[in-house]
């Protein structure tokens, strides 16, 4: 099984709206060992400036992993999951998750490399607010090891 | 509530550094916090029977504590404006003894009220994360 190289440049229809909750932000924040208050406290988070509780910056994996799942479910995509390994991962804010967002994110395939046997599949994540507006970009770069 | 100050930091400069302990408990958190229950970070036959010495870590679990030093320094998740990582080694978590990782956060550049912080996160003497930067905002 190869990677379909028609994939650069398809672009997902969005996923369904994640609405980000206070007790998800805390409870993953605890996971990947924050301990600012920002995270977890809402006065403190209103004295930051911001409307609620903010996430932490690794968060928007949580939401982009919706539209992994729609990248490994597509039938032509020739992605044996068993073999994906992960080897980039990048976000870039617009401004910062806060509880109370409901985010969607749609999926484009920036480009397939093939390097030793193994394709490379970068996948960007644009994740917008309700109102449309560009929060954050998850990009994660996919190793799809080649037959052995 | 933020320690840094903008006008005095300097490339090179060691901004945190930290060490997290990580045990199957916290990886077992991390699966459920985020939603990836890939067995290979929680069942040892699993992870051996794809060629894994035995669990390991998420990635993410890692790219996602070793920013938090950082986080810590600025005092606000909120100026983190670009993290990326490269993941070039896995962390193996003993069932026992579980796994020591090591971060160390240092100013690479800093350009038009935006720091690059880059992270040295190692497990066991070796890096575990290839160009691990950080962008915050210090205006």
């Amino acid at each position: 099984m190869t990677v379909n190289q028609e994939l650069v440049g398809r672009v997902f229809p969005p996923t369904e709206p994640y609405l980000v909750g206070r007790e998800k932000i805390r409870e993953f924040a605890r996971a990947v060992f924050a301990t600012s208050a920002i995270h977890t406290d809402v006065a403190t988070a209103r004295e930051a400036g911001y409307s609620d509780l903010v996430a932490p910056p690794t968060f928007p994996v949580v939401v982009q992993e919706l539209t992994l799942h729609q990248l490994l479910a597509e039938p032509d995509a020739g992605i044996d999951f068993t073999r994906v390994v992960h080897g980039d991962q990048r976000f870039s804010f617009t401004r910062p998750i806060v509880a109370g967002d409901e985010l969607t994110a749609t999926l484009s395939i920036a480009s397939i490399k093939s390097l030793g046997g193994h394709s490379m599949v970068t996948a960007e994540s644009a994740i917008v607010d309700a109102g449309g507006g560009h929060v954050v970009t998850a990009t994660s770069t996919l190793v799809v090891r080649g037959d052995e | 509530m933020s320690v840094y100050d903008g006008s005095a930091l300097e490339v090179g400069q060691v901004v945190a550094e930290e060490e997290y302990a990580l045990s199957r408990d916290s990886l077992v958190r991390y699966a459920g916090a985020s939603g990836d229950f890939n067995p290979i970070h929680y069942r040892d036959d699993v992870a051996q029977s794809v060629g894994l010495p035995g669990v390991l870590a998420h990635g993410m679990l890692t790219m996602g504590l070793a920013v938090q030093p950082v986080v810590e320094w600025i005092g606000d998740p909120g100026r983190v404006v670009d993290y990326q990582v490269r993941f070039t080694r896995p962390v193996p978590v003993d069932a026992n003894s579980g796994a020591l990782v090591s971060v160390v956060a240092k100013v690479g550049a800093l350009d038009d009220g935006v720091a690059r912080i880059d992270l040295t996160v190692t497990f066991e003497g070796a890096t575990v994360l290839g160009k691990a930067q950080v962008r915050v905002s210090l205006a």
